[in-house]
């Protein structure tokens, strides 16, 4: 973890008047939360918190939850700072009420040693949130020479992946998977039969032919999570995560493993959830990620997934890019969006206002669930001696996002312009307020 | 939630023709009148001293001479820039590309390009009307504009005809235009050949497209045939093999003969003869071929007249 919010000075600060949804605790009712020297000090029924407080933080009619984390985030350091740096993404990440982003290794150079981890865990980084890195599982993640996970775990890292690629060779997955058993290490997969998608840019449907575009379906996809969780069954205390699952058959092969007790896990990012292949439209390039938007087929089946709790976590896939690497022809465009600013908007609107799914289950997958996927112990709850961290939100909140004034240094949102319910009121980090909204 | 229109990033500019898809049937009609008018033989200066910049990224014969001479026809000076010897090998992106074009004094842009969408990215940033000379295996309008020209110089209407497309549907713009350009207009295709160049995927463009595996069956009682181009690379690593597609979706004077008397047989060339047609069907009175590429010059006079709003 960054050291950056360490410094919570010895100061206190009480929520009062807020609803409190902890799903890990297990708490969905009006509380008031005291936290002091970067802990959580108290929580109890409204008005019950004797004694005074530094700062009084008036969350009448909003929701307070424990601080979100996500799972995937790409910060661009070192070597990409024209598309991100840790202080712009994780400001991004406050503003979107994460206290806490795992970062992506495919930077340059790719992040495959100690002193890399060391490097974007330093204070000098300038991160406002936690920042919890996820190492190379292979050398330069070319897929052949696993990295030193020992190491890399001593050094910070929390999992490993090859994210940006997949660790396409069944060899190299059961060794990955192997070594991570050992060590209680998770083993992130970023699930693409390359073998299959080379030159393809979209979902293949009615709109990647009626665009001429080169495709592929989401057996590209299925086809290598249902390998790995072959493999995490075979392999005692491997453990698994399918990192921006869309398709429909993967999410068979994840229930496999579920039912089988194996330690698998998926997130499900807000685009998936939200756009569609069709979305794409005329060749917009801020629909084009990897894996790509998919069809209603399995947007359903991302819906019930997350409904019914197969799906573990929301995860942003943030991955910002300069404008020149996406208004070019949309082949060469580069893949990905940003997402930390929208991902609880999107969550609200389309999750609970559209679908009906709970507000506690959308706290859930932003926090009990995510903490859960890397054992981020203390996170993703507010247990009384825990980290303080605190998201408050406003479910009802309606507004318009506007990619302009995105605290991220790149704009490649589809979401520019939409209207929301459900905004970021305030996100708190070792009891240190990181971001208020005006 | 209200959802703002995300395709729209820019409006295209007045007098653009980026494909045939969110055309409207009106203005196709417009400018299948406007050809009629034209002729290369007779010289009309509408767009005297305009420029006219062919961008083309892509081999092209046929495409890249009737713009030239469609334009350099009505009175337009035209210059060619190509991918080789342009600042493009030096990796100048699109957009910059095409705001030096805009900046040297370009009336309008006609775009060839590998790129699936190219021109409506050039488009999008632009505030002068981009053509689209062809983009990937996205469209090629111009090519079915000239085709439909064709058409209606020996059939009455498109309503009701009977038009078979053979051959590689799934890699070919020139397909994909002429279908979503004939479905427009209530004609009723069915289109042909194998798994690999005709998957189930292809019916999904417009309603009411057949789709069918059997040559014979698909040509019987046909008005119009349109034959594409087999491109040889294609077929390696595909299932089917050179001499059964050969076999089964050969063009030959006794499979023409399934089809109306009065059938046209048409192809947007280049054709490879012994591939998908025989000389004796390439040859026959009935192939209209050589017209598709005589009439490309005063479809291509209508579009460029229409893009420069001097479209009379």
């Amino acid at each position: 973890m960054s050291k950056a919010t360490a410094r919570a000075e010895n100061k206190s600060l009480l929520i009062k008047g807020g609803h409190v949804i902890d799903p890990a605790a297990k708490i969905n009712s009006p509380m008031d939360v005291l936290l002091r020297d970067g802990r959580v000090a108290e929580i109890a029924l409204p008005g019950k918190i004797r004694g005074g407080a530094d700062e009084k933080f008036d969350a009448r009619g909003l929701i307070v939850a424990p601080g979100f984390i996500d799972l995937h985030v790409h910060l661009r350091e070192p070597g990409q700072s024209y598309k991100e740096t840790t202080a712009s993404g994780t400001a991004a990440a406050a503003a979107g009420g994460f206290t806490s982003v795992c970062s992506m290794p495919n930077t340059a150079p790719v992040v495959d040693t100690p002193e890399l981890i060391a490097w974007q865990r330093s204070p000098e980084r300038g991160a406002v949130v936690n920042v919890f890195p996820i190492a190379a599982a292979t050398r330069a993640s070319k897929g052949t020479t696993l990295t030193d996970f020992a190491a890399l775990q001593r050094a910070g890292a929390i999992a490993v992946t090859d994210d940006g690629r997949p660790i396409l060779e069944d060899d190299t997955m059961r060794m990955c998977l192997r070594l991570g058993a050992e060590l209680n290490f998770p083993v992130v997969q970023h699930a693409e039969d390359t073998r299959i998608t080379e030159g393809c840019c979209m979902h293949l449907g009615a709109t990647s032919f009626r665009l001429g575009l080169r495709a592929a379906s989401g057996t590209a996809e299925a086809a290598i999570v249902d390998r790995d969780v072959s493999l995490a069954l075979q392999i005692p205390g491997a453990r698994l995560h399918v990192a921006h699952l869309s398709s429909a058959d993967s999410l068979k092969a994840v229930r496999r493993g579920k039912r089988a007790r194996a330690r698998v896990t998926c997130e499900i990012t807000p685009h998936h959830f939200t756009l569609l292949d069709e979305d794409v439209g005329e060749y917009n390039p801020n629909c084009k990620m990897n894996p790509p938007l998919r069809s209603a087929t399995d947007r359903e089946a991302i819906l019930v997934a997350i409904a019914d709790g197969t799906a573990d976590a929301i995860a942003t896939d943030h991955a910002p890019h300069a404008d020149h690497e996406k208004q070019v022809e949309f082949e060469r465009a580069a893949f990905g969006i940003t997402g930390l600013e929208t991902a609880l908007a999107l969550a609200i609107t389309q999750l609970h206002g559209k679908h009906k799914i709970p507000l506690t289950r959308i706290v859930e997958l932003f926090t009990a669930g995510p903490a859960r996927v890397f054992d981020l112990h203390g996170r993703g709850s507010l247990v009384r001696g825990g980290p303080a961290d605190v998201t408050i939100f406003d479910p009802k909140k309606r507004w318009t996002f506007e990619a302009a004034k995105s605290r991220s240094l790149s704009h490649n949102t589809p979401f520019d312009g939409w209207q929301f319910t459900g905004k970021v009121v305030a996100t708190v980090v070792s009891g240190k307020v990181v971001y208020r909204a005006d | 939630m209200q959802r703002l229109p995300i395709h729209s990033i820019g409006a295209a500019a007045r007098g653009s023709l980026l494909g045939i898809e969110h055309l409207d049937p009106r203005d196709i009609l417009a400018l299948l009148k406007l050809a009629r008018r034209m002729n290369a033989a007779k010289p009309r200066p509408l767009l005297r001293g305009k420029r006219i910049i062919l961008l083309f990224y892509e081999p092209s014969t046929r495409t890249r001479t009737s713009f030239e001479i469609a334009a350099k026809s009505l009175g337009a000076i035209t210059t060619l820039v190509q991918s080789s010897g342009s600042s493009i090998e030096k990796g100048e992106s699109l957009l910059d590309t095409a705001y030096t074009l805009r900046a040297v004094g370009a009336d309008a842009i006609v775009v060839r390009h590998p790129s699936a969408g190219a021109p409506h990215l050039m488009a999008r940033h632009l505030d002068i009307p981009v053509i689209n000379a062809g983009d990937g295996m996205h469209e090629h309008p111009s090519q079915a504009l000239l085709d439909a020209l064709t058409i209606l110089k020996h059939k009455k209407s498109f309503k009701g005809l009977q038009v078979t497309i053979v051959g590689d549907i799934y890699h070919s713009r020139v397909a994909r235009s002429s279908i979503l350009l004939l479905a427009k207009f209530g004609a009723k295709v069915t289109l042909c050949g194998p798994p690999e160049f005709a998957p189930d995927l292809t019916t999904t463009l417009a309603p009411g497209l057949r789709l069918t595996r059997h040559l014979d069956e698909a040509v019987r009682g046909a008005d119009v045939i349109m034959l594409l181009r087999v491109q040889k690379e294609r077929l390696a690593g595909q299932k089917i093999h050179l001499h059964e597609y050969i076999e089964r979706y050969q063009m030959t004077p006794a499979r023409l003969k399934l089809a109306r008397r009065d059938a046209l047989l048409m192809h947007p060339g280049p054709i490879i003869r012994g591939l998908e047609l025989t000389s004796e069907v390439a040859d026959c009175t009935q192939s209209v071929i050589v017209d598709e590429v005589r009439n490309g010059v005063p479809m291509r006079m209508a579009i460029l007249a229409r893009a420069l709003g001097k479209a009379k």
